[in-house]
């Protein structure tokens, strides 16, 4: 006789509020393949956990993005946001894509350099740029955003040495209405230090002023916020034309588009709420149409989104290692992919998949990583099938941050892989080793061994 | 280890205790499993016949079959007058 | 001639101590003289009474919350609409409308109809928008602002002044006297109901509503006002009677036609001492005490399906002034077999 499929046993409480299992069943299918590839597969080949990236999925969701603004404006230039994945491989499907490269420190722009980007589509954000890292880019023709008045200066100075014209633009922050402001980054709409600061670029002679630059916040939800970014902007510029006859070549809007992703307390989830590419084209392309430019002389608009193009192309597959109760009789899983590498697992929830098929029957379950800290939790509560050790589950919308901001901590980080448009996987990060990390360590002689 | 003989289970997996008022939901496995007790078998004989009929190891089914009669007792569904005198 | 037989389904059957309108709209429907009709209820818990009120309700199916997103629901509804032929669904319920609105098209699609604001109304006359709202179509509404840290409460205390509202996005409101209050409620909100919190000033006065219908074109096809005659501990009407109030009709055709608005609604307003009415809030569905429409002369729910459906609806005019509507519960007997079936199957 064959023998049955095993399945926990199982007993749940109906207390007096609770929905059946149709109220609870608010759980995706299983996700067995990704892009085609089956789920078995890429662990057997590639180890668990194990990062996976959708070629296919970059490049629809960025060509989406584009349609949004390029239907709604003349002149759109998207620029890939390089702190959000900077793997080799990811950039430059956005690159082949048309994508520029948008770096915020050297050893970005080190990175958009070898990937092959032309210097003049490079945009150079971030506080922290030193003197030689703003000589190099300037004389490369890159464009430098100046975010403070020292920076002003240390440029203005430099700028004697060198060869060619810095191309410049300043990083403005405004109050657009939402909470929290951002007002550390760049020089303030409200209280005239933007105007200032441009003032003073226009009378040094120095700087040769192409464009202005605002990045509002992350994981924006009301697109109107952008549209009174943008209108600021184009105030700034219509000024520089009135005083100064000058005309800016672009108006960067930044990024902070929300991806799919939940945020942890919305009642609602963020696939269903949070705005999209039209809802925040349409606020922006709105304000600048409207506003005083001459239709022949609208700016190039920049776009450096960064999260919105990316999350949804990566998953982590994970394997249980075990399942335990808690003292309050609460399931707990235990899976082999930790806050380590899901960093973003602090601000959302991020969907959890089982890659096999189940019964119907569900759980209240918390997963917790690997990691021996108590922090490391990715989602609180969350109705899971009967797990058993050796399942394997697909954590969903993980490609942005994740694999900038993932850590080297208490264990190594996982092989990473990108799955072209025709079904097949590639390895475009290898697994690290104990050798990879122990190589940059040095000890001195003397506590070498421990006798 | 002795399950409360009153319990009701019926074929679609609805669990009525008559002593508490409470109400549950139990899968095909865990109705099995409670029936089993209610005959009297014990821990050993309810193994024996789980793992003839489905596709599962000893060790899993012990974990599981311990954590499923804890959860019993945290739902005091096992007989309190038999938990106490052991 | 036979009467069209129209299936419905309904929700918020909560027929509890704080209502959910379902069971009013249902009266309505039955009461419906222009078509016959089924009901469908849809539930979310297993104890809402209606599941168990076979004289209304001819069938119930649980679906998902809201919170499980629109493609659960949909696939949900997609299944009951194999089964029950929907013509029409009235959703009921303030944190349900976002993704029933969502999913209008496809609905639509598969023959069901609905008569909801658009998104941009329901977003429009939101707590955290409110006043906003007032100042776009000069409607009196009391001052707020939506506030994302307790901190800011401070801030805020001079222009508000206490006593003050601290309301919760989708629901909760509670009257906060001092700076204490006013963190502790903004906690046990933002706990429950995320971010913003809505900080509304408190306006002195006595409350009315008015129950009406837009037909997206700024007509009013339906307008009855109502004072609250006795209050639950919980805020809830449990008595009210029907007046005449020209100002407050007034008030609500402004809205109406300003808006355009598309479907039921309810308004909450306050008069106060020196006889201003407020706008304090828009609830974008109809309201549990609906049956005192109804009974007045004008059946909102008879009025929307039509509405729905594309029939032409004539506006009422006129209804019975001084009539009340007085709430009272009362105790099912059930058979435990029936909530094991709805528990279990998710159907009744």
């Amino acid at each position: 006789m064959e023998k049955k499929r095993y399945e926990r046993p199982h007993i749940v409480k109906l207390d007096s509020g609770m929905p059946g299992k149709f109220g609870m069943r608010n759980d995706s299918p299983p996700t067995t393949h990704i892009d085609g590839v089956a789920v078995t597969e890429l662990v057997e080949k590639y180890g668990s956990p194990l990062f996976v990236i959708s070629e296919h999925t970059i490049r629809s969701t960025y060509r989406k993005a584009y349609k949004a603004f390029s239907t709604r404006y003349p002149k759109v230039q998207f620029a890939w946001s390089y702190k959000t994945n900077y793997l080799p491989a990811v950039c430059n499907v956005f690159h082949q894509e048309g994508s520029w490269a948008e770096v915020v420190s050297g050893f970005e722009y080190d990175k958009a350099l070898a990937n092959g980007v032309d210097p003049g589509k490079i945009i150079f954000n971030g506080p922290g740029k030193t003197a030689s890292e703003l000589m190099k880019a300037a004389e490369n023709g890159s464009l430098i955003h100046i975010d403070h008045l020292d920076e002003l200066y240390l440029l203005t100075d430099l700028a004697g040495e060198m060869k060619r014209k810095p191309l410049v633009a300043i990083r403005v922050n405004m109050d657009t209405g939402i909470y929290p402001m951002w007002d550390r980054f760049g020089f303030n709409y409200e209280n005239g230090q933007a105007w200032d600061a441009l003032n003073k670029i226009m009378l040094s002679g120095k700087l040769e002023l192409v464009g202005l630059h605002t990045h509002i916040g992350t994981f924006i939800l009301g697109a109107n916020a952008y549209g009174v970014a943008a209108s600021k902007l184009a105030d700034l510029a219509l000024g520089l034309q009135q005083k100064f006859n000058h005309t800016i070549r672009y108006i960067d809007m930044g990024g902070g588009f929300a991806s799919k992703n939940t945020l942890k307390g919305s009642y609602l989830p963020g696939a269903d709420t949070n705005p999209t590419f039209d809802d925040y084209a349409e606020a922006i392309t709105t304000a600048l149409v409207n506003s005083g430019f001459k239709p022949e002389s609208l700016p190039l608009l920049i776009l450096e989104t960064g999260r919105a193009l990316i999350d949804e192309a990566g998953y982590i597959i994970t394997s249980v290692l075990a399942n335990k109760r808690l003292s309050t009789g609460r399931r707990a899983t235990i899976i082999d992919a930790g806050v380590n590498l899901l960093f973003t697992a602090f601000w959302y929830q991020h969907p959890v998949t089982p890659a096999q098929g189940f019964s119907q029957y569900r759980e209240e379950n918390t997963i917790y990583g690997p990691l021996c800290m108590n922090i490391d939790c990715v989602r609180e509560s969350i109705n899971l099938p009967l797990l058993n050790k050796g399942d394997k589950l697909v954590i969903h919308y993980t490609g942005a941050y994740n694999l900038t901001q993932w850590m080297q901590f208490i264990t190594l980080r996982p092989n990473v892989v990108i799955i072209d448009p025709d079904g097949t996987a590639h390895l475009i990060r290898q697994n690290e080793s104990n050798d990879s990390v122990s190589s940059l360590e040095k000890t001195p002689d003397y506590l070498i061994g421990i006798k | 280890m002795k399950i409360n003989e009153n319990l009701a289970i019926s074929e679609s997996g609805f669990l009525f205790n008559p002593s508490t008022g409470e109400s549950f939901t139990v899968n095909p496995i865990g109705a099995e499993i409670i029936e089993l007790m209610k005959e009297g078998k014990t821990e050993a004989e309810i193994s024996e016949k789980i793992i003839k009929s489905y596709e599962v190891d000893i060790k899993t089914l012990q974990k599981d079959l311990h954590d499923f009669s804890e959860i019993l007792r945290h739902h005091q569904l096992l007989d309190q007058y038999e938990e106490t005198k052991n | 001639m036979k009467k069209q037989r129209i299936n419905i389904g309904v929700t918020g059957l909560n027929a509890i101590d704080s209502p959910g309108p379902g069971i009013a709209v249902i009266r309505g429907l039955r009461e419906a003289k222009s078509f016959d009709v089924r009901i469908i209820g849809f539930a979310y818990e297993s104890m809402e009474p209606g599941i168990y009120m076979h004289d209304l309700i001819d069938k119930t199916y649980q679906i998902p919350y809201p919170s499980a997103g629109t493609d659960v629901l949909l696939a949900r509804l997609a299944y009951i609409q194999e089964q029950e032929k929907l013509d029409v669904i009235i959703p009921n319920f303030d944190a349900e409308l976002y993704s029933f609105m969502k999913l209008e098209d496809k609905l639509r699609q598969m023959g069901i109809h609905m008569f909801l604001p658009t998104i941009s109304q329901f977003e429009e006359r939101h707590k955290v928008n409110l006043s906003d709202f007032g100042e776009k179509y000069e409607i009196d509404v009391p001052l707020g602002k939506a506030i994302y840290d307790s901190s800011e409460i401070f801030g805020l205390q001079k222009e508000f002044d206490f006593p003050l509202m601290v309301k919760g996005k989708w629901y909760d409101a509670y009257i906060a006297y001092n700076m204490e209050q006013a963190r502790t409620y903004f906690n046990k909100i933002s706990a429950k109901w995320g971010l913003p919190v809505v900080l509304q000033r408190f306006v002195h006065g006595t409350e009315y509503n008015v129950t009406g219908l837009g037909d997206g074109n700024g007509n009013t096809i339906a307008a009855v006002p109502m004072r609250k005659q006795f209050i639950t501990d919980k805020g809830k009407a449990w008595a009210g009677i029907s007046i005449d109030d020209k100002k407050l009709l007034a008030i609500t055709e402004k809205f109406v036609s300003a808006t355009k608005w598309r479907g039921a609604f309810e308004l909450e307003m306050m008069k106060s001492n020196d006889n201003t009415y407020y706008l304090m809030e828009i609830n974008p569905r109809i309201p549990a005490w609906v049956y005192l429409a109804v009974g007045v002369g004008q059946n909102i729910p008879e009025a929307l399906t039509n509405l729905a459906l594309g029939n032409d609806v004539e506006p009422f005019r006129t209804y019975e002034v001084g009539k009340l509507f007085i709430r009272y519960s009362y105790d099912m007997i059930v058979d435990r077999s029936e909530f094991e079936k709805i528990s279990i199957n998710g159907e009744l």
